[in-house]
């Protein structure tokens, strides 16, 4: 097992690098003036007059292309991503602001979609063939084809148009002011630890109201997936040996299926569940825009559709490393958690 | 041929493959008579939604419009039954070029191993480095909006799931005696490929492919909805619900049900061609897993 886990992690900086290639490649097609705003870290650079030539000059943009490359690598290691044009701050800026208020949503999102799919998939697998397994099939195929634009309108509609209980945003407009102001400590960026560690129960509450349409959006798209994996693995641990045994020895049907056979089908749950929280990570773009979520998805979308190249590239940089890492953590805790893995 | 009439035959004894037969049929048919059934206006564009009138209102379902009109008065149900054309078109087109791509680099890495295997799956692996939805965005965004564009992207992001699928599954092929046999009679390597590996391991990428047919039209629409993807007036269905968003929730706290349509027929189309393809892909599933074939 330490071989592949040393093997994964010595082909993490091969991967980064590609991935740092593959966005190059992307850079290459665009004008160097197009790509100016990725290299300044000030909008005044551009505005001087002939800025342009000297700016091109100055980060060698009319260079041959592995000059071009090695000086994106030494921008993009110093942490300069350039300058957004739609946010008016850097881009490493709008990645320490916004960047909290996604991960808060993903982490909150993850919570429902274990819980809610792995219960769900453990119901269906122990009626096998039986009514509640045919009912969460159907709902599973529902959950696949709802799209989250759907989906989040229709929340929208019913919880903010017709309620009018769950307004969209990550704070109310009171909240909001104090959250921005000196006053508040900002210890993690997360609204919800942050309000509670400045004593302020009411402006957490608020932030929960504000999670809980997107949230939902988030994690309705996964748990369908997560349900009909731990379906088919918690069936295929059902029929193991070791289960009839513990049958034989006379234990509760409710030791046999939490005990001997749950444990071992969490195992490639796990795995999924890991993946799934990569996979919310690309859902956050429709989720935030729709629930004006101010997180690094409603950026993106925001940037790409007024062409602030800048903005796109810098950010499809942290979703990147983002899911570059997270499925080494996911490979290397899978090897960790199954025996099979481990000992093989 | 035997097999297909055993696979038709059983999934047209499930009630369940049924129901996904008949709306996947069903949708194809409103995209191959869009003409008859929504006739256009403008027969050299008939993918732009003609406008009655120009406010910005929505106007309820009445007669001549039968679904109502959406903001700019493009009538929803002309716009339903164009989506449903550029929804399948994406799809054939996405997926089939995807096919192309992904089922030659994941058959050649199986096939030949070794350091071209490794390379193939590194570059995959690079391709896989970005969340798909983030990935498509970024080559819109240098290569510019627009429905033609939209495709483009997608393929470049997709292709990887078809070549990794295949890959794992003609490495398990690639160990039966048979292939040995046909290795050591002299079978030219072309040959033994499309003959022996790609006709046994394909089975899992039609079953991925199948439930891609849901998937990759709805993920334009979502481009759309952003405005990444097709032209204003463009009859898309993500366009339409981005129409809606405007309209559901009314801030001056008027009848929020004023403007239903604007959300209902839309997102009941969407809904309903998913759930077609991924119940036939389902079925497919559960008759196609080798498994269930023993």
């Amino acid at each position: 097992m330490l071989s592949f886990i040393i093997r994964r992690l010595l082909l993490l900086p091969v991967t980064i690098l590609g991935l740092t290639l593959l966005i190059f490649v992307f850079m290459s097609a665009l004008s160097p003036y197009a790509l100016l705003s990725t290299y300044v870290s000030n909008p005044r650079q551009l505005q001087a007059p002939g800025a342009a030539q000297n700016l091109i000059k100055e980060y060698g943009l009319d260079k041959p292309f592995y000059v071009k490359y090695v000086n994106y690598l030494d921008q993009i290691i110093h942490g300069n991503l350039g300058w957004s044009q739609t946010m008016n701050e850097t881009v490493a800026q709008v990645i320490e602001t916004r960047f909290p208020a996604t991960l808060e949503l993903a982490l909150y999102s993850i919570i429902p979609i274990i819980f809610v799919g792995i219960w769900l998939g453990v119901v269906a697998a122990v009626h096998h063939n039986g009514f509640l397994d045919q009912v969460l099939r159907v709902v599973a195929l529902i959950g696949y084809s709802v799209p989250a634009f759907v989906l989040g309108l229709l929340l929208l509609f019913i919880f903010y148009g017709v309620l009018g209980w769950l307004p969209p945003g990550r704070l109310g407009l009171g909240f909001e002011m104090i959250y921005n102001s000196p006053v508040f400590h900002h210890y993690t960026g997360l609204v919800t630890i942050d309000s509670l560690l400045n004593g302020r129960v009411w402006m957490f509450l608020d932030a929960l109201k504000h999670l809980i349409d997107p949230v939902l959006t988030l994690s309705f798209l996964s748990w369908a997936g997560l349900l009909r994996i731990t379906r088919s693995s918690m069936l295929e641990s059902l029929g193991q040996d070791y289960v009839r045994t513990a049958r034989a020895k006379g234990l509760s049907e409710h030791v046999v299926i939490t005990k001997h056979a749950r444990r071992n089908a969490l195992i490639p749950a796990t795995t999924v569940a890991g993946l799934m929280f990569i996979g919310i990570l690309g859902g956050v773009v429709i989720t935030e825009t729709i629930f004006n979520y101010p997180g690094v998805g409603s950026a993106i979308a925001q940037a790409s559709e007024q062409l602030d190249y800048a903005t796109v590239l810098g950010l499809s940089l942290l979703f990147g490393l983002i899911t570059v890492v997270g499925n080494l953590v996911v490979d290397v805790s899978y090897a960790l958690i199954d025996p099979r893995v481990r000992l093989g | 041929m035997e097999g297909l009439v055993k696979v038709l035959r059983k999934m047209f004894r499930n009630p369940v493959s049924i129901a996904g037969i008949t709306l996947v049929l069903l949708f194809i048919f409103i995209a191959i008579f869009a003409p008859l059934l929504a006739r256009p206006e403008y027969p050299w564009n008939p993918y732009m939604m003609p406008q009655s009138g120009l406010s910005a209102v929505p106007q309820p379902p009445s007669p001549q419009h039968i679904f109502g009109t959406t903001q700019g008065q493009y009538g929803i149900y002309y716009g339903v039954i164009w989506g449903t054309r550029t929804a399948i078109t994406v799809g054939v087109v996405v997926i089939g070029l995807a096919l192309i791509i992904g089922v030659f680099i994941g058959t050649m890495a199986a096939y030949f191993g070794g350091w071209i295997d490794e390379l193939l799956m590194r570059i995959t692996d690079i391709f896989l480095a970005f969340p798909f939805f983030v990935g498509v965005i970024v080559v819109i965004t240098i290569i510019g909006p627009g429905i033609t564009n939209v495709m483009w992207a997608l393929v470049i992001f997709y292709w990887m799931t078809y070549a990794r699928l295949i890959r794992g599954s003609i490495l398990e092929v690639k160990e039966n005696q048979y292939i040995m046999a046909a290795i050591a009679v002299g079978t030219p390597g072309s040959r033994i490929i499309t003959r022996h590996l790609l006709p046994n391991s394909i089975y899992p990428v039609i079953i991925q492919a199948s439930m891609d047919m849901a998937t990759i039209p709805l993920t334009a629409a979502a481009l759309s909805f952003l405005g990444l993807g097709a032209p204003v007036g463009y009859a898309d269905w993500g366009q339409l619900a981005s129409f809606a968003r405007n309209w559901i929730v009314t801030p001056s706290g008027g009848n929020p049900f004023q403007y239903w349509y604007t959300i209902f027929f839309p997102s009941v189309t969407i809904v309903l061609y998913a759930l077609g393809w991924n119940l036939l892909g389902d079925t497919l599933r559960d008759i196609l897993d080798p498994r269930m074939l023993i």
